[in-house]
């Protein structure tokens, strides 16, 4: 990447959430509340923060297609321009936040760190936490795509309003929420209510952090391994597990799976196959992920994607009497996982 | 560079520096005197062999920088956009309405400015009172016309051409993706925008005739025309690339020169007003001048830490000022 002295990135944060779910509770919260932090705010409506700080921005959601052969490729120009900006005001605060309308796609926000050389160089994209609100997110997963993509994409869920809804339904919700996306970190929640270090601070695209997000990443969904990991690392009180008695949705149009070995892969295998499949599939894969193990290398790899996407690099060495094996998530809409999954095979070494 | 760079001979000791103590965003020179904007609030006036002077005139961070010479037109996060003179005078021009992020400000010949918030560009010409343009997304480069009062005004999909002070309606050169800063060529004929590709997009004015100039390894973030306007010298590679502009044609259809290959990015160019020379900003706060004819290289400063940002000759080109996003800045003198 860039050849220059790397300065401290600033986390980025990505506040989304269907209209009503909770997200200006929250970030009021995060505002008011005395944690010894400063954060800049990006919203893209003026007023509804009802806090007087003039690190709020306002923000007009423009987003961009870029002209580089990749067909959904798009960027947020205002979240350039706007964090150039606040990068001349850099040590009077500490984060960013940025909200997004309710209607918005979480991509654009994500692939603009990505894309945009000058803002991936000052900031990184910390998490997508997605509010959701427990009585209408149900029925917004049917008539609302925008509502289905924030879920699909999230890091951070934050079910709210909890208190309006019954513990049969709250559980069918959490279903559904799974059923879509298995592997963000689920929070129950009133009045958005939530510990700060819970929703910021993630490192949720920190390819360093993929290791300490395995845990949840791995024993989401695969029925087919014993349940028995470590839990190394702390859940929040409101993070829930249960996989008892939890009803097992398909959403119709937008899955996950993740698929695992324990051989080593061909790199000139595999990554001649990933790129062919993001320049195909990208407009539906949402995000993917992985951890990989290759045939004479000392290192792991790891890998992100968002869209058509691809990011990764080598993480650190293998320890003694680790298991090397590979693994990888995808989430997305009508995803061709027999595809994927026997194309995943060949590039076994 | 060569890749010895004891060999290159230097004129770093003609430097005298100056402590900015904050990123530095734009140097302009108004007349001897080096005015540096600051990232935050202040211009730092810098003239002779010790005099300075640090302005407070915004209430916040300063977001962009224009110069005609004898003022610094600034545009801030507080919604201001100020005026300030050699003597460290400054007035408000204009303050947002909705205390909005002045973008982009231009400054024009007679006292012409213009500035931007969000989708809409204001122009000031004469003493009339500021006209406004909403154009279809923000507004990303401000530029005039080198004569007459004409503004080039580039945003999403294209650039639109308006006259602040006249009734036809706005013309608009259209081309698809996101262009920022805007710049005319000396003449007039051509429009040249950086684009969010690593790419320059150019329109011939007159018959609007497209010209793509690619190749770069990064988006083109500073560009300036050489003495005379044969040359747009630009940023955004590991070298100075060069398009030619002499013919009517401009760069169709040709090959860019290029000059002092380096190890990093190019970050600032700023062309000598009176010789085909160039000094180029690298990204390692390496300072290079180039001579066109030959590719000469003359030391302007050593590396440091931190990109260079801000780079400008004074108008007999006997004074070079730059800075760097770390703070460093200084005016090396040549005469």
């Amino acid at each position: 990447m860039s050849d220059q002295v790397q300065p401290e990135k600033l986390p980025v944060t990505v506040l989304t959430g269907y209209l009503g779910a909770g997200k200006t509770t929250l970030l009021n919260r995060i505002l008011s509340e005395p944690h010894g932090k400063k954060y800049a705010v990006i919203v893209n409506e003026f007023g509804e923060i009802g806090i007087d700080n003039e690190l709020v921005v306002g923000a007009d959601e423009e987003v961009f297609e870029m002209n580089n052969g990749c067909i959904c490729c798009t960027v947020r120009g205002d979240l350039i321009r706007i964090i150039e900006g606040l990068m001349r005001r850099k040590g009077k605060f500490d984060a960013i936040i940025v909200e997004t309308t309710g209607l918005a796609d979480p991509a654009p926000v994500a692939q603009t760190f990505f894309v945009d050389e000058n803002v991936g160089r000052r900031a990184r994209l910390d998490a997508v936490v997605t509010v959701a609100d427990a009585k209408w997110l149900k029925d917004r997963l049917k008539d609302a795509p925008e509502a289905k993509n924030q879920i699909a994409f999230a890091d951070v869920i934050l079910l709210n309003k909890t208190d309006l809804v019954t513990d049969a339904e709250l559980r069918e919700v959490e279903a559904r929420i799974r059923g879509i996306n298995p592997y963000a970190k689920l929070h129950r929640t009133q009045r958005s209510q939530i510990a700060l270090n819970e929703i910021l601070g993630r490192n949720a695209f920190d390819l360093d952090r993929i290791l300490d997000i395995e845990p949840e990443f791995l024993h989401a969904e695969d029925h087919d391994h014993e349940h028995g990991h470590d839990h190394g690392h702390d859940h929040g009180d409101g993070h829930h597990h249960n996989h008892g008695g939890l009803k097992h949705y398909h959403d119709e149009d937008m899955q996950s799976f993740s698929m695992d070995t324990d051989k080593p892969l061909n790199p000139d295998r595999f990554f001649p196959w990933i790129q062919k499949l993001v320049a195909e599939d990208g407009p539906n894969i949402l995000r993917c992920k992985g951890i990989l193990n290759f045939k004479d290398d000392p290192d792991r790899f790891v890998f992100q994607g968002v869209h058509m996407i691809l990011d990764g690099d080598h993480q650190r060495a293998w320890k003694d009497g680790e298991k090397r094996d590979s693994k990888l998530v995808f989430i997305g809409r009508n995803l061709p996982e027999e595809k994927i999954r026997k194309g995943f095979e060949t590039t076994i070494a | 560079m060569s890749t010895d760079a004891a060999n290159t001979p230097s004129v770093v000791e003609r430097t005298r520096t100056v402590a900015a103590d904050a990123p530095v965003v734009a140097v302009h020179f108004l007349d001897r005197t080096a005015a540096f904007v600051l990232g935050e609030e202040a211009v730092l006036l810098v003239s002779g062999a010790s005099d300075e002077k640090r302005v407070a005139i915004h209430g916040g961070g300063i977001l962009s920088a224009a110069c005609d010479g004898v003022r610094v037109v600034t545009g801030g996060d507080d919604g201001k956009v100020c005026s300030t003179d050699a003597k460290g005078e400054s007035r408000v021009v204009a303050t947002d309405a909705k205390r909005r992020w002045i973008d982009q400000v231009a400054a024009g010949a007679d006292g012409a400015v213009a500035w931007s918030a969000g989708k809409t560009a204001f122009a000031q010409v004469g003493s009339s009172e500021p006209r406004s343009l909403d154009v279809p997304s923000t507004v990303s480069g401000l530029a005039f016309a080198p004569k007459g009062v004409r503004l080039a005004i580039s945003h999403y999909n294209g650039v639109t051409l308006w006259f602040p002070n006249a009734q036809a309606a706005p013309e608009v050169l259209e081309w698809k993706g996101s262009h920022h800063e805007v710049t005319f060529s000396p003449n007039g004929q051509f429009l040249v925008t950086s684009m969010q590709e690593p790419a320059l997009h150019g329109w011939r004015v007159a018959d609007r005739k497209h010209m793509r100039m690619s190749g770069y390894s990064a988006r083109v973030r500073s560009f300036d025309w050489t003495a005379g306007g044969k040359w747009l010298a630009t940023s955004g590679s590991e070298q100075l690339v060069m398009w030619p502009f002499q013919s009517k044609d401009g760069p169709m259809g040709k090959q860019p020169r290029m000059y002092a290959a380096f190890a990093v990015r190019a970050t600032r160019i700023a062309c000598h007003p009176k010789q085909e020379i160039v000094a180029v900003g690298y990204a390692d706060g390496t300072i290079l001048m180039v001579r066109i004819d030959d590719g000469a290289e003359i030391l302007g400063k050593h590396p440091s830490n931190g990109p260079v940002t801000a780079l400008n000759w004074d108008a007999t080109g006997s004074l070079l000022g730059f800075g760097t996003e770390a703070g460093e800045a200084g005016v090396i003198d040549l005469g």
